[in-house]
Formats: C-alpha cells, sequence, structure tokens
C-alpha cells in the first residue's frame, strides 16, 4: 500500500511597516501599517482568509466528511494563527473543525517562523514551546512531527528533534543529497535513535504549487485525473506532497480551477486502491526507513539553491539576521514582555527574505513576491525599527555607573 | 546623423550618448556620417573637416550651438566674426539651413538628429534627399523647465516639427515616450524607446584628483555626492534641503555639489541660509580624473531630478561602486534595479535613504556590488542593436 501525504503550510509575517530613521525614538509600533500598501498585516490576513484560507478550508472539511479514508496535515505558524484570531476568526474556526475530524494532523514549529535553530538554540527551543503550547490551546493536540522555517534541515536539527521526542522530521526532498535514491521513502536521520525523516516530492508539490496555470508547461490544463494517475504511477512507499496553503486561492487563483482540482482529486485517488491518504505520523508508523541520510549542510525548499541563501546570502541579510540576535542577552535582562515580542517578531524569515537581491541580478526583479519596493527598501526599514528596539533595550537597562561606583 | 561633440569638450550626458551609440552602432557595422556643430577659426560656413574616429567620418559644420546652449549663454558664448546668427534662433536657423547642403554633399541611407537643435537640420536633410528621419529624444523642452509652465514656445514647435516629420522617434525612456505622446501628441505608434548604455569608451578615466576629498574619509567623514548641471531640472535644490535634514542626525557627513549652471549662486545661498554652508563643497564643474575620483570617493551618489529622460551619471557612478540614490521621475530609474528610488520632492525620504546608506554598511555593500554588476550589463551595445534594427526596417521599407 502506497501512502499519499498532504502537509500544508499556513503562515504570515508581521510586516515591518515603512519606518524611517526619524521614527527611531519616536514610534515603539513596527507592524501597525493602516494604509493601502501590502504591508498593512491586517488587510493582508483579512485578503489572504477570504481567497484562500476560508474556501480552501471549508472545501477540505466538507472533503473529510465526504471521504472518510482523506487525511491532511498543516503546519501552521504561531504568528500566522495569533493574525487570524484577531482579523480572520472565521477561518481559525474552520482549522480548529478541521482538525477536530481526527483526520488533520498538525505539525510543530518555530511560533514566530524564524531561522532561530542556526542563530540560538536556547531561543528556538522557547519558540517551539511557545509554539506547541498554542497548538495546544487551540487546537487540543501535541504535535509529533516537527518541519523547520523554510523547511530548513541540517543533521543535528534532527538529533535535536530526536531527543526532544518527535517521531519524525521532514525536509526536502533533494536530488543531490538523495543521489539514486528516491524521496518516497522513509528515511532515518544520521546519528538519530527514533525519529524518522520524511521528505517532499518536490517534482509532484510543484506541479500542484506552481505550475498548475502556467500555460507554457506541456502538461497544462492539470486535471485531477492525471494527477491522479502520476501519483499511482509514483514508485516507493510514500508521496510526499508539502506546500504553502497560500497556493489554494492566493498563488494560484480561483479562476485556475485550483479548487474544483482540489475537490476532484479525493475520489480520483480513490480509483486507485493501491493508494491511501496518511498523516506524516501515519506514514512513520506505517514503514522500515529504508537508509539513512547524512545532511550536514543547510537544505531548505527554496529555489534552485535550496539552501539559506534567500535569507542570508548578501551584506545586508547577514547584518539584519546578525544584529538581531545579538539581541538576545539584552532583551533577557530587560524583562518587557513587548520588548521581547516584538524583537522575536523581527526575527522571522520573511523579514530577510524581502532583502534578497540574488534574483533581481537576473533583471527579473519580480520572480519572487515582496511587499516592498525593492530589497533596500524593506532592509532601510528593518534595520531602523531594529534601531528603534535597541533604543528601547538600552533605556531599560540599569543604569550604568550606579553599581559600578 | 546630425550630432554633438564628444566628450570631453562636452561633457553632458548628450555628448557621451552621441559618442556611446556611434561607437556601438560602427561595431556593428553600420556607417556613420557624424555632422556636429563646431565653432571653428575659419570663415567657411561649408568647409568639410573630416576626423578620423574607427567607422565613424566626422564632419564639423562651423555653427556656435551646444546642447545646452539657452538665448543668454548663446549671445555670451558667440564669436562676434560675422558668420553666427544675432540670436540664437538665427543660428538654429543658419544651421537648419545647412542640413539640405550636407545631404547633397553626403551619400547616406537614412537620416539621424539628435535632440530639438539639430530636428531643423534633419528635416531640411530629408527634404532634399527623400531619405527616412530619425528623431532621437534624450530631452523636451519640459524637461529643460524642470515642470515650469515657461516652456519657449520656438523651441517647442521646432520639436514638435521634428518628430513630425520624423519616421520613427527614438526616446530614451518611457518617462519621455509618454510626455511626447501627451504633450506634443505624436501617435504612440511611431515611438521606440531606446535606453542609453554606459561602457568604458565614455567613462571618466582614472587619475589623480581631489586629495582633499580622501583626507575628509580618512577622518571618518561619509561623502554624498550631487553632480550634474545645477539647473532646476536636475533638482539641486531638493538635494540642499535633504542635506540639511541629514545634518541634523548626523553631523558626520560632507555634501559635494559638483556642476555648474543657472541656479550656483541660488543654491550656495540656500546652503547659507539653511546653515550647513561649512558642510557642502561647491566643486564647481569636474572632468576627467576629477569627475572619476569624485564618483569613487563618494558614499553614495544622489540624482534628484525633477525631470531627467535618462540619467546617464548614476550608471557612471554605478560602473564604479558607488552606491545610488535616484529620483523616480528619471528614465534611468525604469531600468535599474540595484539603486534606492525616491521622489525628487520628497526630501524626509531621500534624508531617510541617505542616512541609511551611511549608518548601515550592509546596504552600501549590497548596492555597491550589485550596481556594479548591473551597470556591466546596461551597454551601449544593447542599445545600438535596437537602433540598428529601426535603422534597417527603415531601409527595407524605402
Amino acid at each position: 500500500m502506497k501512502s499519499l501525504c498532504f502537509y500544508f503550510q499556513v503562515h504570515q509575517p508581521y510586516r515591518v511597516k515603512k519606518y524611517r530613521v526619524f521614527d527611531i525614538g519616536n514610534d515603539p509600533e513596527y507592524f501597525n501599517d493602516r494604509g493601502e500598501s501590502n504591508l498593512n498585516n491586517r488587510t493582508i490576513a483579512e485578503k489572504v482568509a477570504r481567497k484562500s484560507y476560508i474556501p480552501a478550508t471549508r472545501l477540505i472539511l466538507e472533503l473529510l466528511k465526504r471521504h472518510p479514508e482523506m487525511r491532511v496535515s498543516y503546519s501552521f505558524s504561531g504568528i500566522a494563527l495569533e493574525q487570524l484570531e484577531r482579523y480572520a476568526p472565521e477561518a481559525l474556526d474552520l482549522f480548529k473543525r478541521v482538525v477536530e475530524t481526527g483526520q488533520a494532523e498538525v505539525l510543530a514549529e518555530t511560533y514566530y517562523h524564524s531561522l532561530a535553530f542556526f542563530y540560538s538554540v536556547p531561543e528556538f527551543e522557547r519558540q517551539v514551546t511557545k509554539h506547541r503550547e498554542l497548538i495546544r490551546k487551540l487546537f487540543g493536540v501535541w504535535p509529533r512531527v516537527f518541519r523547520n522555517t523554510e523547511l530548513s534541515y541540517r543533521n543535528d536539527l534532527a538529533a535535536w528533534a530526536d531527543s526532544a521526542g518527535y517521531a519524525g522530521i521532514i525536509s526536502e526532498g533533494w536530488d543531490p543529497i538523495l543521489g539514486w535514491r528516491s524521496p518516497n521513502y522513509v528515511y532515518r536521520p544520521v546519528g538519530t535513535r527514533t525519529i524518522r525523516l520524511l521528505m517532499k516530492n518536490y517534482k509532484l508539490s510543484d506541479d500542484v504549487a506552481f505550475r498548475f496555470s502556467s500555460r507554457e508547461w506541456a502538461e497544462w490544463p492539470l486535471t485531477a485525473g492525471k494527477y491522479g494517475q502520476w501519483l499511482a504511477e509514483a514508485d516507493g512507499d510514500t508521496v510526499n506532497l508539502f506546500m504553502d496553503y497560500e497556493t489554494f486561492g492566493e498563488h494560484q487563483w480561483e479562476d485556475t480551477g485550483i479548487f474544483d482540482f482540489l475537490e476532484q482529486l479525493p475520489q480520483e485517488i480513490a480509483k486507485n486502491p493501491g493508494i491511501i491518504f496518511r498523516t506524516p505520523s501515519e506514514v512513520i508508523a506505517s514503514y522500515e526507513p529504508k537508509d539513512e541520510v547524512d545532511i550536514p549542510s543547510v537544505l531548505t525548499w527554496a529555489d534552485t539553491d535550496r539552501d539559506l541563501t534567500a535569507w542570508t546570502g548578501n551584506a545586508m541579510q547577514k547584518a539584519a539576521i546578525e544584529n538581531i540576535y545579538a539581541l538576545e542577552d539584552g532583551v533577557h535582562l530587560a524583562n518587557d514582555a513587548k520588548l521581547m515580542e516584538d524583537w522575536r517578531k523581527l526575527q522571522t524569515s520573511d523579514h530577510f527574505y524581502y532583502m534578497c537581491t540574488k534574483w533581481s541580478n537576473d533583471g527579473d526583479v519580480h520572480a519572487y513576491f515582496s511587499p516592498y519596493e525593492s530589497p533596500y527598501e524593506a532592509y532601510i526599514a528593518y534595520m531602523n525599527a531594529l534601531s528603534d528596539l535597541r533604543l528601547r533595550l538600552d533605556k531599560r537597562q540599569p543604569q550604568k555607573g550606579v553599581l559600578q561606583t | 546623423m546630425f550630432g554633438w561633440e564628444f566628450p570631453p569638450f562636452h561633457s553632458g550626458g548628450l555628448g557621451v550618448a552621441c559618442l556611446g551609440l556611434t561607437r556601438a552602432l560602427s561595431k556593428l557595422g553600420t556607417e556613420v556620417i557624424f555632422v556636429m556643430p563646431k565653432k571653428l577659426d575659419i570663415t567657411s560656413p561649408h568647409t568639410k573637416i573630416v576626423f578620423a574616429d574607427g567607422g565613424i567620418n566626422m564632419r564639423a559644420v562651423n555653427v556656435a550651438l551646444s546642447p545646452y546652449v539657452t538665448s543668454t549663454s548663446y549671445l555670451r558664448g558667440r564669436p562676434k566674426n560675422g558668420i553666427y546668427g544675432a540670436d540664437l534662433m538665427s543660428e538654429v536657423m543658419r544651421y537648419t539651413s545647412m542640413g539640405s547642403v550636407i545631404a547633397r554633399e553626403e551619400n547616406f541611407d537614412v537620416i539621424y538628429a539628435h535632440d530639438w537643435l539639430s530636428f531643423g537640420a534633419g528635416i531640411e536633410a530629408k527634404h532634399a534627399s527623400g531619405k527616412p528621419l530619425i528623431a532621437h529624444v534624450h530631452a523636451t523642452e519640459f524637461d529643460r523647465c524642470g515642470g515650469a509652465n515657461s516652456i519657449n514656445e520656438d523651441v517647442y514647435a521646432i520639436e514638435r516639427a521634428g518628430m513630425e516629420e520624423a519616421d520613427v522617434v527614438i526616446t530614451v525612456s518611457e518617462l519621455t515616450k509618454n510626455i511626447i505622446v501627451t504633450k506634443y501628441g505624436i501617435p504612440e505608434g511611431k515611438i521606440c524607446v531606446v535606453y542609453n548604455g554606459i561602457d568604458e569608451s565614455t567613462m571618466p578615466s582614472a587619475g589623480k584628483g581631489l586629495p582633499r576629498l580622501r583626507k575628509l574619509k580618512a577622518a571618518g567623514f561619509k561623502l554624498v555626492l550631487f553632480l550634474g548641471r545645477v539647473t532646476l531640472q536636475k533638482g539641486p535644490d531638493y538635494f540642499i534641503r535633504a542635506a540639511k535634514k541629514v545634518l541634523e542626525y548626523d553631523p558626520k557627513i560632507f555634501f559635494i555639489l559638483s556642476g555648474s549652471g543657472d541656479m550656483e549662486q541660488g543654491v550656495m545661498e540656500l546652503a547659507a541660509r539653511l546653515g550647513i554652508a561649512d558642510r557642502v563643497f561647491f566643486t564647481g564643474h569636474l572632468e576627467g580624473a576629477d569627475k572619476h575620483e569624485v564618483y569613487s570617493v563618494a558614499d553614495l551618489f544622489v540624482m534628484p531630478s525633477v525631470s531627467e529622460p535618462f540619467g546617464i551619471a548614476p550608471l557612471e557612478a554605478m560602473k564604479l561602486g558607488t552606491p545610488v540614490l535616484i529620483s523616480k521621475q528619471s528614465g534611468v530609474s525604469e531600468v535599474v534595479n540595484h539603486a534606492l528610488k525616491v521622489d525628487f520632492w520628497d526630501v524626509d525620504e531621500m534624508a531617510n535613504k541617505i542616512l541609511s546608506v551611511t549608518g548601515y554598511p550592509g546596504l552600501a555593500e549590497t548596492l555597491s556590488k550589485n550596481a556594479k554588476n548591473e551597470a556591466h550589463r546596461l551597454t551601449w551595445n544593447v542599445a545600438a542593436q535596437k537602433v540598428d534594427g529601426i535603422v534597417n526596417t527603415l531601409m527595407r521599407a524605402v
């Protein structure tokens, strides 16, 4: 029996508003844009909920009822759930109902959708704990499978998740790592005891997430029947389809037929008796690992490099990310909840992604989405906000000299 | 081709553009007879003087015109030996009438005229030869007036006649194309955008110059540069106002204003009135090694133009790895990604960006690296290929 394992990523960052040098020291609110731009977190959350989260989740809820054998899984960033709670409670309510069916698994990740693991493991652990508590509170479940921000993965992360008691961890199924091996098996990360590794089948995932509406694609239009056939023909034990949830309705608009595709898929799968829907935990429990996988340097699901260069590739990104983590000790000493929260919101990986310049070197600035006019604008707003945060931090520090004299 | 003198004799963008485009065209195998107005120490206006420069035949005509001439500057600079016109317009008319003479003397397939001063000659040449005319618009009267309402109606009329008569109008940006469609009523279909480029042949040469600036840098000061004609069109006053705002936040910055023009005095007075005269250097017009040095030494190049059809100077700075901040009201901002951009009137945002470049090293480093690469790709060869295509289409149509 071959498994079909869906995992959808639900994430929305707190975008930093256009924050100028002159605002430093005068405005401690970095995320409260109320204008017409794409930096207005409220309107973005409302729009994504309306176009994607609500219709997609309503449909999936209906499909789960119609097909009791169907399974899905989600990974929600803590800050996405926070924003939905405030700006789109209907979407959050639908997610709760999906989890209540018992046919959906919720994965573990960092609350702030950060890359903290690579900069500060103690901070990373605090964010994972905070996330777990939120998932427990909202959905009443404990996540058992871990996925890190942007699917970033390294041997030591797997070792960490192993000792933290997770049953599984997921990563990109990247050919240079796998070599002749297929991503469609359960693997054992090198140097771990019980944890299992599930790898994304990026070809079949991207057929839906990226290529679905592309008319230049030879397979366009992609029907549920054709796709179901490809899944049936796939080798191995499990096909892991991991993608952004916004694929449904936001990246692929409703008029591309993406919702019809999703609606028809379960019945197409049902025509193949050799395939069964499973959640990540169920996949892990169903198969023995085929081999050991060794990933000594960071692997992610981003662009053609599949590394961290989309977040830390240029001097701006390096400066920004190093500066934010350099404040860790000070933030803890300051003992100020709002300051701590702002510091953590500034760790979200999206901020660094918006500063990426590697694509615009090909003259194609619009290849990737950013709410800023340019990577430079993103960096300026971020660094100005960070300077203000540092100023707030300095004010909270005990007066120097008092202790020294 | 009715063009303009090459650098270093005239270092404005038009001369640079003529040189870059002509060289690149001749490399592609297009022969160019290059006609340029030049004040000559000889009395006959029809003397044919031929210079050799690669595959380009240069022909100087004895006309007292330069690309940025104004009625007053013409009267000031005109040699009084009886050949030249009594005022600017009569000199333009004199040049115009030479168009047909030159057309009869030379052998060519297509006529090419750069900007309004040579449009008249281009039209005459077309009438005399029946050959197609390309009008290349580098700037319109609306740009030169910096958005002011006082455009010169005579100039406007000549520009319009040139574009109407032309078989193809080339503009240096979409921005200029829009002006030509909306303000000159030229049908969109006959306008082609060909962006300017940059390459070694038109770059200022390296050398020793301005040692004082390096000393300031060594003392920990940051340098912010304006380089261009000091006229309303180029927005030097916005540069000074942004400097004022910047210095309120970071006093360790000097501002360099390089160039000359009719606003020089006014801009100096403005700096004094704002109390920042000691923070702004007025270098006057710079050429060659001095220009190269000032570009290289600057931490940021600012082009706050009110209306800039293209703007080659930022490309020169980028090519030398200097970060640039350019106004959104410029053609170059359409083709450049690795630059900071700002509305020319938004002095606060200009100051915000200047302070960000001087304050956050990661920004300067990333801009510098990417700008250099980008400038490397925006060559005259790309422009010449497009022009070559237009020329070939016109020749086939004949």
